[in-house]
């Protein structure tokens, strides 16, 4: 009998030791630097809140931390789009202006690998800015730092919340570089094919409800006119 | 009795390292993809969008009755002339497969823009531009402009379509927007 108690034991402290070497693992620190800022290129950014509450419309299925907005709002209950998000929001250009309207979807994604520290999401963005044209935006976006440091601290937290200051790029591809691959639709955006990266700006997370202050940042690089249009590998 | 110890934390590590590498974090449902393969013409999938039952949401500025209640769109005048939509969407069988955003706009560098992106959690989205006027029969036609995963190696069009319930039922529809995609492989560089 001790001897089976102690290989359970033994079995426990084995599960927990390897989960916190997932967990505490150095070499899965958030890459803060964005590929863009090496770029000779001009980058145009759009910021919003990443706050539900703040968004036009935000929508899940209803039982997850973060609450649709406005309350009435259709909800995304049915199996098969049940762990997707949707929203919508204005986007700000630079001098906090209403530049754009922007619309995302995000669904848990198949190819997570808690083994890699790869809690991935796949997103896509329409996006249109009038008097300039339409945008698609296809990205994985990688949000293990941010559970890491965010919302499980939260969930460890007596006052079940967390607050600091935490930034990080949640894009992680599909572009070689860990960009993202913007699609030109209409308007002086028609025919182009670059990269972009998004960004996450947090404050203050609540585990109920969510982001209680955080800010969003979607950056895009424009290809100079003379130079050839070639998507990231 | 150290020694059993010892060998239940190398088990119970190889245990979990198993888990997490064999157990799917995510299993995204499916259904079955009701496609219709045409002889040397590639393929063609009907959706539609049950109206109002499937709306999320509709971004016009100035309306009475917002949908959702209670939402703020923007009133500023740069949005004048937009007009967003957000759906389900639905496979021929009724399921709801995914969700899909609409995009009317018109400025002077675009044009009129009508747009969508359909967004399917378990096999990918793709990027639709509509041409801007119905054709008289009734339909609007669209270029398929890139897709990711299941759509980014296909090209085609896809065509809408606004059809009125006739079917006098009290919990029916006020009608539906048909949606149907008619995708094939594009052609690799080189291929005749």
């Amino acid at each position: 009998m001790k001897y089976l108690i102690s290989l359970i034991l033994g079995m426990v402290v084995g599960v927990a030791a390897f989960l916190a070497l997932l967990y505490y693992n150095p070499m899965t620190a958030q890459n803060k630097l964005s590929p863009l800022s090496v770029s000779d290129n001009d980058v145009i950014t759009f910021n919003f809140s990443a706050v539900a509450t703040d968004t036009l419309v935000y929508t899940n299925d209803g039982e997850s931390n973060v609450t649709p907005h406005p309350v009435k709002v259709l909800q995304l209950w049915e199996p098969t789009v049940r762990r997707t998000d949707a929203m919508a929001t204005v986007l700000r250009d630079g001098r906090n202006q209403a530049a754009a309207i922007g619309i995302k979807f995000s669904s848990d994604s198949e190819r997570t690998n808690i083994l890699n520290s790869e809690a991935i999401v796949d997103s896509v963005w329409h996006i249109y800015v009038p008097g300039q044209g339409s945008l698609f935006i296809e990205q994985q976006e990688n949000f293990w730092s941010y559970l890491r440091e965010i919302v499980i601290p939260a969930h460890w937290s007596s006052a079940n919340n967390w607050r600091g200051s935490w930034s990080g790029n949640t894009t992680s591809g599909p572009g070689a570089l860990d960009t993202a691959r913007v699609v030109g639709g209409s308007g002086v955006f028609a025919g182009l094919e670059t990269g972009g990266v998004e960004s996450l700006n947090a404050k203050a997370y609540a585990v109920e409800g969510g982001a209680v202050a955080m800010d969003g940042k979607l950056a895009i690089e424009l290809p100079r006119s003379d130079e050839e249009l070639t998507p990231d590998p | 009795m150290f020694k059993t110890f010892i060998a239940g934390i190398l088990l119970g590590i190889a245990g979990a390292a198993a888990a997490l590498y064999y157990v799917p974090v995510v299993n995204q449902s499916r259904e079955h993809s009701l496609i219709v393969v045409h002889p040397n013409q590639g393929n063609t999938e009907t959706f539609h969008i049950n109206v109002p039952m499937d709306r999320i949401l509709v971004g016009v500025p100035g309306q009475q009755e917002p949908l959702p209640v209670g939402l703020q769109w923007p009133e500023d005048v740069r949005f004048a002339g937009t007009r967003a939509e957000l759906f389900k969407i639905r496979n021929g069988k009724d399921a709801v497969v995914g969700v899909a955003s609409r995009l009317a706009a018109s400025d002077d560098v675009s044009g009129d823009i009508i747009e969508w992106v359909f967004h399917f959690p378990s096999r990918g989205s793709a990027y639709v531009a509509m041409e801007a006027a119905p054709r008289e029969e009734g339909y609007r036609i669209g270029e398929l402009r890139t897709g990711t995963r299941e759509f980014e190696p296909l090209t085609g069009i896809v065509t809408e379509r606004w059809i009125t319930d006739t079917s006098g039922l009290e919990d029916a529809p006020a009608g539906r927007i048909e949606i149907i995609t008619a995708f094939e492989a594009k052609e690799m560089e080189g291929e005749e």
